[in-house]
């Protein structure tokens, strides 16, 4: 029989690595879920807006905003 | 002075990136400094055969991956304050910054992802060498992912190799070997990793000695200390080589901070080291309420001239000589700089008007001035004085900065010795019998965080009121949101990194609870 090609091999090794994974690995990677989770779909789109790209559609117009703040001075 | 900035809400701002940096920290130097450790084990047991190492490495190697998992990505969050609660800043300095990180991202998701895949997955299924490269390359690609970062914060210490462009209103790099090799960038990198591997070592030790202790494990944690001990002590050594250069590029580059850190009020020449101080918390000077001088101090003659500037004789300038100038040493005053930066707003306010009066010719001119070497050199460099009003916002806290950097200083020496007699116990085969020495050990383990996180607070309390040296104070970086939206993440992060620590000192508690016996990963032998 061929042996499988290097994808192939490598998809085995990551799919048996988690399979055997140990009670902590396992613990560990819900953290990880969790967490990514919260950072990315609750922090990043909720709390965390890219104020120039959010408020701006060009980078013209975030740069002419950050000179009217840089220059606005007393 | 900038217009309507509320400054509480700079302060609100300050504290969230603080709090989360801090966080952040307490994960990171762990991983840096665990990985060499784990590599050097796993090194002894493929050279040695001895099942016993493999043993050790296994243990440690868990450990490193639940630090590693925890603190994975929480520097992300650091990222996402620069785009909605300092965008001024990510704008102005976007340039500089991007291919820093885009390499950090890169270099952190590929290398580590599959060479800690193979270490963790790996043991049945690559031969012991391959095995062994791939944790000797972790432990490479986590400090090279470090280094990235290191090098655009030594960049925000330190601005080079780049040229401000008034048309887009950012920095754009001109040339990437000078962000990379600038004296702050190497002496951070240096100082900064090596003094996580002496975290790592003290955490190896601390947890060995409580196998000790409890009459655990003992051969498991003899060895365990006996690599760390020798790893610790030298690194320890080199951080003191690393620390005292980066003093230096500090008292050229940030001489401010450098009095700080100091306490050093008034510039002299033959200037001495405070090595013990209390500061008096009565103010001196009522005009500038972060001005205090010492109750009590210790002071060696001439060493901080040598540790400045290689010259027992030489100046240092003080805290009032940089506020005040110094005419016979050369220091400008802080009002010429104010001036100087002034007049550079200025002109990007002339910039812009001709711009967008249509004045093209104008606006050309104004652009090549900008790139001219005599008005980078002489008011571009301070661009951010001219945001300030009262000389005094340019003196950071002393006290905190002072306290920190003795701190973190002491710690340093202690943590050498620690090493000497941990190694001289563990080969004299008498560690057993020093209790105390044990337990101080265990206790020497928060004492290493503490140093670390102090190392930071000097790095970054030291420098304020700046977020990029002499171009950019906070003032002009933050974002004009509502301070109370700050408020309400900051106290979300505080609880969300409060719940992953408690979460990940759960599980490593339970892990070594169970000690190196742990059943073997991936079916290995």
């Amino acid at each position: 029989m061929s042996r499988p090609n290097l994808l192939v091999r490598t998809g085995r090794f990551y799919v048996e690595g988690f399979r055997n994974m140990s009670g902590w690995g396992k613990q560990v990677w819900i953290v990880i879920l969790v967490k990514l989770f919260i950072m990315f779909f609750i922090l990043k789109l909720f709390f965390f807006p890219n104020f120039l790209k959010t408020n701006f559609d060009t980078d013209e117009q975030r740069s002419e905003h950050v000179l009217d703040n840089l220059t606005n001075t007393k | 002075m900038l217009e309507a900035i509320d400054v509480s809400l700079v302060n609100w701002s300050r504290a969230q990136f603080a709090l989360t940096a801090m966080y952040h920290w307490i994960f990171v130097p762990l991983t840096l400094g665990i990985s060499f450790i784990v590599a050097f084990m796993e090194t002894i047991y493929v050279k040695t055969g001895n099942p016993e190492w493999k043993k050790i490495t296994k243990f440690w190697m868990t450990l490193f991956g639940i630090n590693f998992a925890i603190g994975v990505a929480t520097g992300i969050i650091l990222e996402f304050e620069f785009g909605t609660n300092w965008s001024n800043y990510s704008w102005f300095v976007g340039d500089i910054f991007g291919a820093p990180l885009a390499i950090e991202g890169i270099l952190a998701f590929f290398m580590e992802s599959t060479f800690i895949a193979i270490m963790f997955f790996g043991w049945k299924k690559v031969s012991k060498k391959v095995h062994l490269a791939a944790t000797w390359l972790t432990a490479i690609g986590a400090n090279l992912s470090a280094l990235w970062i290191l090098v655009a914060n030594a960049w925000m210490q330190s601005p080079v190799g780049m040229q401000f462009n008034p048309e887009t209103a950012r920095n754009e790099m001109v040339s990437f070997w000078e962000v990379l090799f600038s004296p702050m960038a190497v002496e951070k990198f240096l100082h900064t990793t090596s003094s996580g591997f002496v975290l790592a070592a003290i955490f190896v030790i601390g947890i060995s000695a409580w196998f000790i202790l409890k009459k655990r494990e003992i051969v498991f944690a003899r060895k365990s200390i006996a690599v760390a001990a020798v790893f610790g002590f030298l690194s320890s050594i080199y951080v003191i080589f690393t620390g005292d250069s980066s003093a230096r590029t500090i008292a050229t580059h940030q001489p401010m901070k450098f009095a700080a850190f100091e306490g050093l009020y008034n510039g002299s020449e033959r200037a001495g080291l405070i090595a013990l101080g209390i500061m008096s918390t009565t103010d001196t000077d009522e005009s500038n309420q972060n001005l205090m001088d010492f109750n009590m101090k210790l002071e060696i003659p001439n060493i901080l001239s040598y540790m400045a500037y290689m010259d027992w004789n030489a100046f240092v300038p003080g805290i009032n000589d940089l506020i005040d100038g110094n005419e016979k040493y050369g220091i400008m005053s802080a009002h010429e700089k104010i001036e100087r930066g002034k007049t550079a707003i200025l002109k990007l306010k002339e910039f812009k008007e001709a711009k967008e009066a249509g004045n093209t010719e104008l606006a050309e001119s104004i652009k090549a001035e900008f790139q001219t070497k005599d008005f980078q050199e002489n008011y571009f460099k301070y661009f951010g004085y001219g945001y300030i009003t009262d000389p005094h916002v340019l003196i950071p806290s002393v006290p905190l900065s002072f306290y920190s950097f003795h701190i973190m200083v002491f710690l340093g020496m202690y943590f050498i010795l620690f090493f000497f007699l941990s190694f001289l116990f563990v080969i004299r085969g008498k560690l057993e019998k020093h209790r105390k020495f044990l337990k101080l050990a265990i206790w020497t383990i928060p004492l290493a965080y503490i140093a670390s996180q102090c190392g930071w607070i000097v790095a970054e309390v030291g420098r304020q009121p700046w977020v990029i040296q002499d171009l950019m104070p906070t003032m002009a970086a933050v974002t004009k949101i509502s301070t109370s939206a700050v408020q309400v993440t900051f106290w979300l992060f505080a609880a969300i990194f409060t719940v992953l620590l408690i979460a990940e000192v759960k599980i490593m508690m339970r892990q070594i609870k169970i000690g190196p016996k742990v059943k073997e990963e991936g079916g290995h032998n």
